[in-house]
C-alpha cells in the first residue's frame, strides 16, 4: 500500500526509475513517461495519475534527486497554466476518462494548455461572461470572444468557461469545458504586451464543437469549477516553493554583490527590506503549503499572491535603479521585437523586462484589488459588496 | 535537509488553549490599565499564576535541574498569548531571557541552582541590561571589586519583578556575569511607554553577587541570550498584532454609518485585508523563527533576525490600524487598543530596532553596505 511509503521508500523509488530510464540515454519524452508512469510526476496525485497520494511537500525531495541525476524536466515554464490550473481543476472534477486521456500528456508536456475565461467585457467580473454553449446532440457548439489568453498560440487544449443558460443568474448559468484549440472555429490572434512580446492572445470562437464528454462538472456547475481553478492558479502564481533568493530577490541580490560601485545607504535600506519581505512571503508559503498538505487551496492563496506581486514589482524596480545606465538600456533578447514566445518567465530576460512584465502580477489570475476584496470577504467575514446583479437572469442584468 | 515543521503541535495546542483559558480568566485589561496609574497589584498574580501554577518558567529548563525541557517552540506558544492579552508578565526577561544566561554551556553551578529556583516559580530573574540592547551590540558593563558590584543600568525590564539580577560585569578575562539580589540594588521603576511591561533603572553600590558566567564567557551568554530573546518577542508581537487584527475586525462588522456596516466600505476591506496578509506573514516569520532556535538550525541566527525585523513592524501597523479604525473610541483610555499600541511600540525598539536586526541580516547573507 502506497500510504505506507516513506521518504526513503521514495528516494528508493526514484533511483529505480533513474536505474531504468538513464536520463543521459533515454529520449526526453520516453523519460518524462515512464516517471509519470512510476507516480513521480506529482507524488500528491493519485496512484495512476501520476502520483502516489503521498504529501505534498515531499515532492521537492523527488525533484531535486532527479536534478542531480540531470534528468530532464518537464519544462514547467512552458506549460504552466496546464500544471498549476487545468490539471487540479481536472483531479478534482474530471471523470476516470477524462483524467485518464488528459492527464499525462499535459504533464509530460505534449499538450499544452491555455485558459479561455476572460472576456473584453468580463474580467474581474469573470461570471458576467457573455461565451455561449448551446446544446448539439451529444455536444455542445460555442461562440464568443476570449481575451488576453496565454499561450494560446501554443495550446493543444484549454479549459473554457461558457454560458450554457443565460436565463439563470449569472453565477448559476456557467458551465466549464475542456477545448480542443485544434478545432476548425479557434481563431488565435496575437496581442502585443508592454514587454514588446505577445504572450497572450485574443481568441475568437466560432461554431466550435466540443463533445459532452470533454464537459467538466455538470452542466451549471462552471462557477464552482472555475473557482477552484482560480485558487489554484494563484498558489500557482504566488505559492510555489522557492529556495532562499529564488525568483525576483535573487536577480536583485546578484546585481548589488556584482555592483559594488553602484551602491548607496538609500538603496541598501530598500533592499534589506524587500530581502526580508522576499524571504518572510517564502517562509509563509512554506507554511501554507504544510497546511494545505491534505487539504485543497482555499481563499488563503489570495493572500500569497498579492506579496508575491508587491514584491515583485517593487524588486524589479528596484533592480532598475540599482543598475543606472545599464537600466535605461532595452537590449536583451531581441528587445522591443514582437515575438510570440513559448514560455512565460516572470524572471526571464533582463531587468527592464523584469519590470515591465511584473505589472502583469498584479493583474493576471485575478487584480490585486479583488484578492482584497477576497480575502476581506472570505476569510475575514467582512461584507460582500454591494451588488445588483446576483438573483437577476444574465440576460437581464446590467452590464 | 528537512524543512522545520511550522505548524504547531497537538501538544503545542493543548499549551496554548492552556495558557489561553488562564490568561482569560486572571488577566484583566482593566487592571493592566491601572497599571498606567500607578497600581501593579495586576502583577504579581498573573505571574505567580503562570510560572508556579502551570509551570510555564520551567519550559527552557532542563529536566535534571527540575524544569520542563522543553524548547523555544513551546516558549513561543506562551508568548503569543501573552501578547495577545498584553500580560504583565515577565516571562520573556526572567523564563527567556535571564533563564538564556544561565543555560550558556561554561555556567557554574550557582547558575544551575539559580534554574532550580527559577523552573520552580519560586524565583524571578532579570538581565540588567536596557531593553533596548540587541544582539551583536556591546553590552553595559558594570564594574567589580572581587565580588562586590557597583554600576548603573537603565530602563532594564522585567527587574520589578524580579528577586535577583544578572549583571553583566567588566573582569580581567572579559565580560563575566553576576547574579544579584535584587535587595541589594536600587531599583527605582521608570515612567514607561509600556506599564504593562514597566522599566526601571538599576544602580548598585558595592552589591554582593556571585558568579554565574565566568569571564570570558559573558558576553556570548549575553548575545545569545539577546538573540533568543529577540526571535521569540516575535511571537509575542504576532499575539498582540493578531488580537488587534481580530478585535477590529469584529468592530467594523458591527459599527454602522452612512446606513452600512462600515467593515463594507472597500477602502477599509483593503486595509483589513493587508493587514490580514502582514499578521499571517508575520506569524510564518515568528514560528519559523521558533522552530529554528528549538532545532538549533544553523539558520537560526538569520531566522531571529528575520523575524525581529518583521514582527516588530507588523505589530506596529496592527496597533496603530486599531486605533485608527475604531474612531474615537480607540483614542479613549477606556478601549484596550491602547494598551496594545503601546505595548507594539515599546516591543518594536526592544532587543534591537529592526534596522538593526536588517543591518545584521545584510552582514549575514553578503548584502554589504555601501563602503
Ligand atoms: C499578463 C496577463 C496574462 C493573462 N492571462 C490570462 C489567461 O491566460 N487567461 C485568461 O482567461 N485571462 C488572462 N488574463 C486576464 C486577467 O485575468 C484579467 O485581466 C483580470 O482578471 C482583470 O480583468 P480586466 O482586464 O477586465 O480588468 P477590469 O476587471 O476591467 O478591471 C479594471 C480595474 O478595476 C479594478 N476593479 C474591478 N472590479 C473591482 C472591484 N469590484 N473592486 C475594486 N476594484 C475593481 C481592477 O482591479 C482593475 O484595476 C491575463 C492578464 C494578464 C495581464
Amino acid at each position: 500500500m502506497t500510504e505506507q511509503l516513506t521518504r526513503e521508500d521514495l528516494r528508493r523509488r526514484v533511483a529505480g526509475l533513474l536505474a531504468e530510464n538513464d536520463p543521459q540515454a533515454t529520449d526526453r519524452l520516453a523519460f518524462l513517461r515512464a516517471r509519470y508512469d512510476a507516480g513521480l510526476a506529482w507524488v500528491h496525485y493519485p496512484v495512476g495519475r501520476g502520483g502516489l497520494g503521498l504529501p505534498r511537500e515531499w515532492h521537492s525531495d523527488v525533484e531535486r534527486q532527479l536534478a542531480e541525476a540531470g534528468a530532464p524536466d518537464n519544462e514547467p515554464r512552458r506549460i504552466g497554466i496546464g500544471l498549476g490550473m487545468a490539471a487540479p481543476t481536472i483531479l478534482a472534477f474530471g471523470t476516470p476518462e477524462q483524467q485518464e486521456r488528459f492527464l499525462r500528456p499535459l504533464w509530460t508536456g505534449e499538450e499544452v494548455w491555455c485558459q479561455l475565461f476572460s472576456e473584453p467585457g468580463a474580467g474581474s467580473d469573470l461570471a458576467g461572461l457573455a461565451t455561449r454553449a448551446v446544446r448539439d446532440g451529444d455536444g455542445w457548439i460555442v461562440n464568443g470572444q476570449k481575451v488576453w489568453t496565454s499561450s494560446a498560440h501554443t495550446a493543444r487544449f484549454a479549459i473554457l468557461v461558457a454560458r450554457t443558460d443565460p436565463d439563470a443568474p449569472k453565477h448559476r448559468g456557467l458551465t466549464y469545458f475542456l477545448c480542443d484549440m485544434t478545432d476548425p472555429g479557434v481563431d488565435v490572434r496575437p496581442l502585443r504586451q508592454l514587454t514588446g512580446e505577445a504572450e497572450f492572445n485574443e481568441v475568437f470562437l466560432t461554431d466550435v464543437r466540443i463533445p459532452d464528454s470533454q464537459r467538466l462538472g455538470a452542466e451549471g456547475e462552471g462557477w464552482k469549477v472555475a473557482t477552484a481553478t482560480l485558487n489554484n492558479e494563484r498558489v500557482a502564481i504566488g505559492g510555489t516553493p522557492m529556495p532562499r533568493e529564488g525568483g525576483m530577490v535573487g536577480k536583485v541580490a546578484a546585481d548589488w554583490r556584482a555592483h559594488p560601485e553602484a551602491r548607496t545607504h538609500d538603496l541598501h535600506q530598500r533592499l534589506l527590506r524587500l530581502w526580508v519581505e522576499a524571504e518572510v512571503a517564502r517562509i509563509s508559503g512554506m507554511r501554507l503549503r504544510q497546511k494545505l498538505a491534505v487539504g485543497r487551496p482555499g481563499p488563503e492563496g489570495a493572500a500569497m499572491k498579492l506579496t508575491f506581486a508587491r514584491l515583485a514589482q517593487h524588486l524589479s524596480g528596484l533592480e532598475l535603479e540599482l543598475l543606472g545606465e545599464e537600466g535605461l538600456r532595452y537590449e536583451s533578447g531581441r528587445g522591443w521585437e514582437m515575438v510570440r514566445p513559448d514560455k512565460v518567465d516572470f524572471t526571464g530576460r533582463d531587468a527592464g523586462y523584469r519590470y515591465l512584465r511584473a505589472k502583469g502580477n498584479s493583474i493576471e489570475g485575478g487584480t490585486s484589488e479583488i484578492l482584497r476584496n477576497i480575502v476581506a470577504e472570505r476569510v475575514l467575514g467582512l461584507p460582500a459588496e454591494p451588488r445588483t446583479d446576483k438573483d437577476v437572469p444574465w440576460k437581464e442584468s446590467v452590464r | 535537509m528537512s524543512e522545520l515543521n511550522l505548524l504547531p503541535t497537538p501538544d503545542e495546542d493543548d499549551l496554548r488553549s492552556t495558557v489561553a483559558g488562564f490568561l482569560a480568566k486572571r488577566c484583566d485589561t482593566a487592571a493592566i490599565r491601572d497599571m498606567y496609574d500607578g497600581d501593579r497589584s495586576a502583577a504579581g498574580p498573573v505571574w505567580r499564576g503562570l510560572a508556579g501554577e502551570l509551570g510555564l518558567a520551567a519550559l527552557l529548563v532542563p529536566e535534571e535541574l527540575g524544569g520542563a525541557g522543553a524548547s523555544a517552540r513551546e516558549a513561543a506558544v506562551v508568548l503569543e498569548q501573552v501578547g495577545g492579552s498584553v500580560a504583565p508578565a515577565p516571562f520573556l526577561t526572567s523564563a527567556v531571557v535571564a533563564t538564556t544566561v544561565l543555560l550558556a554551556a561554561d555556567a557554574t553551578d550557582a547558575a544551575r541552582d539559580l534554574l532550580r529556583g527559577l523552573a520552580a516559580g519560586e524565583r524571578t530573574a532579570a538581565l540588567a541590561v536596557p531593553f533596548s540592547a540587541g544582539s551583536g551590540g556591546a553590552v553595559p558593563t558594570m564594574a567589580a571589586e572581587g565580588d562586590r558590584v557597583s554600576g548603573q543600568a537603565t530602563s532594564v525590564a522585567g527587574a520589578l519583578e524580579a528577586d535577583v539580577l544578572l549583571v553583566p560585569v567588566a573582569a580581567d578575562g572579559g565580560v563575566a556575569v553576576l547574579a544579584v539580589r535584587a535587595a541589594d540594588a536600587t531599583v527605582v521603576p521608570v515612567e514607561s511607554l509600556d506599564m504593562s511591561r514597566q522599566l526601571a533603572d538599576l544602580s548598585l553600590e558595592g552589591a554582593a553577587g556571585e558568579v554565574v558566567v565566568p569571564a570570558g564567557a559573558g558576553a556570548a551568554a549575553i548575545d545569545r541570550a539577546l538573540l533568543t530573546g529577540a526571535g521569540l518577542l516575535a511571537s509575542e508581537q504576532v499575539g498582540v498584532a493578531a488580537w488587534c487584527l481580530l478585535t477590529t475586525v469584529a468592530y467594523l462588522k458591527e459599527r454602522r454609518q452612512f446606513g452600512r456596516v462600515v467593515g463594507g466600505f472597500q477602502a477599509l476591506k483593503h486595509r483589513l485585508a493587508d493587514l490580514y496578509v502582514a499578521v499571517e506573514s508575520a506569524n510564518a516569520a515568528a514560528r519559523y523563527a521558533a522552530a529554528a532556535l528549538a532545532a538549533d538550525d544553523a539558520d537560526a541566527e538569520l531566522a531571529v533576525h528575520l523575524a525581529a525585523s518583521y514582527c516588530g513592524d507588523a505589530a506596529v501597523q496592527a496597533a496603530e490600524e486599531a486605533v485608527q479604525l475604531h474612531g474615537g473610541i480607540g483614542m479613549t483610555w477606556e478601549h484596550p487598543a491602547h494598551l496594545y499600541l503601546k505595548r507594539a511600540k515599546s516591543a518594536q525598539i526592544a532587543l534591537g530596532a529592526a534596522g538593526a536586526h536588517r543591518d545584521a541580516i545584510g552582514r549575514l547573507v553578503d548584502l554589504p553596505a555601501p563602503d
